[in-house]
């Protein structure tokens, strides 16, 4: 089972073989780690966000396929000011989904190789600008996959509790005896 | 005898669903001593169960028994085994609805007489007119506390009314308040004020708004003659050789399957599901289904012309503090071809959770003009936009040819496309929508498409003629004198109105006329 935790640094465990992964000519080497946009990093079976300590490991999917459906997800939702950790929680499940259905397995790993392949040398998230990634998905918006993906974020992502207050939703309010001492008339600039 | 009833005690009034129409005909049978069992196919979850949590309260109570689409509506492409959002609990979708109580136009129950023949659509006259209803609305009015009625106080209004109002004064609208809503402004018939708390779709954990709930069934129960059994769904009806309905096939909570004997069957499924168990119901002597001789079991299926706006602000409104639906603006209402359209439409606040805005906003929608509506979130504002749509024949629930429930019945298929009427009538709300959020200010506003069906009306209707309907003016079906409808299925059109006061307005009348006729030995 995949669990998504939190760490105090980006400490690789020992990681396989660069060039086993199939990644060497993708990425930027950094000491046995593989740094995508300079952001999150592949360590072993991880993904590791170093400045922001955390992390997930994918037992089913390739971790370089789950760095991409991060950045895929971005993609699809972006909001500047929500940082890398939901996005990957809410792209989570798939990891486990692709232990049990090979179909879900396949469908993502196909579905990302064919965003690096569309993406050429580099690969999908090798591709510095937004607008060149959009590109890529405006091709592919119509597929099982992207609409599966899509789909999944709009409850995998903004059901997040943790994420409402960035967005200034207050979320439940029963226990706070409602909004009826707490603003629900308040405005002042009509 | 006392509740709990015999499966076997074919004096009872058996009654399929606990919402708006089922729930308030079992208390005002039972208040009268008749005997009442309410089968309902959901659980039983009482306010204090209810979640402050969207997509959690959705898992609690929505009716997501699979269900198909078709049509042209964006809803088959969107959400094409959700054709409506509605509940499956004890109360029904009286846990879930706004609390918006507003009486039907003198017009509207008279649409085709008013509104003359419309190409496409089969527009009829009620079979009854406001004037008959009247007495009925007082009454419902006085049981679930409207406000602005009998006395009662309107709601204050929260920011979400706020900029509502001053773009409905900027507009020159002369019609715009806090609405007429069972929802408590003070304490009153043992249940508590409006707390501003929101969630009002989630269920009122207060009790402040009116649901049968906690309102009709606990009275109805506490006279001895209401049985209420959650988790029982119906399945079939079944007669006599003479025609007489005798009793409802159901599966109790075990899964098991039951007769409960009837003398009277009165069906308040909501208008899908009303007309899947008569068209399921499919006997040698009724080929059609049960009351469809008329073969209009499931025509004419409406769900009102809606649609939402969104506005978004330089300042922040926070919508979702408070009442969901927290006023109104009536001027739109009325009958006035001069706009393009015949009939007339409501525009009243709304707001979702972010969850929900996310989920409805724009179905599909992605990239930024997406999300960075999204991101003004605290600064939205928001309308929904009631209006009432034309009935068509091919606008209907059928049986599916393919697909079954976990008991073995077809499931219902939910065909429907927008009239001529609707398109124009709902970009004419969107445009006055528009001009009333920038008239304060907006510097973005959003057309939001239709989301499910929350008002599902029509399948049912009544009608003068047996011909040209499946019940008479007391819901009655012109074919089966001891077999009934009672929810917003026998609609003969929608009005610009939300339903819920005029289903309940029927229901009391109509429980009136099942104890005269009882009386009377006819039925």
């Amino acid at each position: 089972m995949v669990t998504i935790f939190n760490r105090n640094a980006a400490a690789p465990d020992t990681p396989e073989p660069i060039e086993k992964q199939g990644l060497s000519r993708r990425d930027l080497l950094k000491g046995g780690t593989i740094s995508l946009g300079a952001i999150l990093v592949i360590s072993g079976s991880s993904i590791i966000h170093p400045e922001f300590a955390w992390g997930l490991e994918t037992s089913n999917l390739k971790p370089e396929t789950m760095a991409t459906l991060i950045q895929l997800a971005r993609d699809i939702y972006p909001h500047d000011h929500i940082p890398d950790r939901f996005y990957a929680i809410a792209v989570k499940p798939y990891d486990a989904k692709a232990g049990e259905d090979p179909k879900t397995k396949k469908m993502i790993e196909d579905g990302i190789a064919d965003l690096d392949k569309r993406a050429g040398k580099g690969g999908y998230i090798g591709l510095g600008w937004e607008d060149d990634r959009l590109a890529i998905l405006r091709k592919v918006e119509d597929t099982p996959f992207f609409q599966t993906v899509r789909g999944g974020l709009v409850t995998g992502l903004y059901n997040q509790e943790e994420i409402w207050p960035l967005f200034g939703y207050e979320g439940e309010s029963y226990s706070k005896g409602g909004y009826i001492a707490r603003g629900f008339g308040d405005i002042e600039w009509l | 005898m006392a509740a709990p009833f015999d499966l076997k005690d074919d004096s009872v009034v058996v009654i399929i669903g606990s919402g708006a129409g089922g729930g308030t005909l079992g208390n005002e049978l039972a208040q009268k001593g008749i005997d009442v069992v309410i089968l309902e196919a959901g659980a039983r979850h009482e306010y204090e169960d209810f979640t402050n949590n969207e997509w959690d309260s959705f898992g609690q109570l929505a009716w997501v028994d699979k269900r198909t689409t078709s049509g042209d509506w964006r809803v088959a492409k969107d959400f094409p085994n959700l054709p409506a959002w509605i509940v499956k609990s004890v109360g029904g979708s009286t846990t879930h609805w706004a609390g918006a109580s507003l009486r039907f136009q003198d017009h509207e129950f008279k649409a085709l007489t008013h509104y003359g023949k419309v190409k496409g659509a089969s527009l009829l006259d009620w079979p009854i007119t406001l004037a008959e209803l009247e007495p009925y609305y007082a009454k419902a009015e006085d049981k679930m506390g409207v406000t602005r009625t009998n006395g009662i106080a309107g709601l204050p209004g929260n920011n979400n009314f706020k900029v509502l109002k001053a773009g409905a004064d900027k507009l020159g609208y002369k019609e715009c308040h806090t609405g007429n809503m069972a929802i408590n402004s003070a304490e009153r018939d043992d249940r508590m004020s409006c707390q501003q708390t929101g969630f009002c779709f989630q269920g009122c954990k207060w009790g402040a708004k009116w649901s049968t709930l906690y309102t009709e069934i606990p009275k109805g129960e506490k006279t001895g003659k209401l049985e209420v059994r959650p988790n029982s769904m119906a399945q079939k009806i079944e007669h006599d050789k003479s025609g007489k309905v005798t009793g409802v096939l159901y599966t109790d909570k075990e899964g098991k399957q039951q007769l409960q004997k009837a003398r009277i069957v009165a069906v308040a499924g909501n208008s899908i599901e009303s007309p899947r168990l008569l068209l399921n119901s499919e006997s040698t002597m009724f080929p059609n289904g049960l009351a469809n001789s008329s073969g209009q079991v499931g025509r004419n299926y409406m769900r009102h012309t809606t649609g939402s706006v969104y506005g978004i602000f330089e300042k922040p409104v926070h919508m979702y503090r408070g009442t969901t639906m927290a006023g109104i603006i009536r001027d739109e209402a009325r009958h006035d071809p001069s706009r393009g359209f015949v009939g007339g439409y409501e525009m009243e606040t709304l707001s979702l959770g972010l969850p929900f805005m996310a989920a409805f906003l724009d179905p599909g929608g992605w990239g930024r003009s997406f999300t960075s509506a999204l991101d003004q979130y605290v600064n939205m504002a928001g309308l929904w936009i009631v209006g009432e749509d034309m009935p068509q024949e091919d606008n209907r629930i059928t049986l599916h040819k393919g697909e079954k429930d976990k008991y073995g019945l077809p499931i219902a298929n939910v065909n429907f496309s927008d009239h001529k009427n609707d398109i124009a009538m709902r970009d004419h709300a969107y445009e006055q929508g528009k001009a009333l959020y920038e008239a304060v200010g907006a510097t973005r506003v959003f057309p939001t498409p239709p989301y499910p069906s929350t008002h599902n009306l029509g399948t049912n209707r009544m009608s003068e003629k047996a011909k040209d309907g499946v019940v008479n003016k007391h819901g009655q079906s012109h074919d089966i004198k001891n077999l009934f409808v009672s929810d917003g299925s026998q609609f003969t059109t929608g009005g610009a109105e939300n339903p819920t006061l005029t289903i309940v307005s029927l229901a009391i009348r109509q429980a009136d006329y099942i104890a005269k006729e009882m009386a009377a030995k006819t039925i």
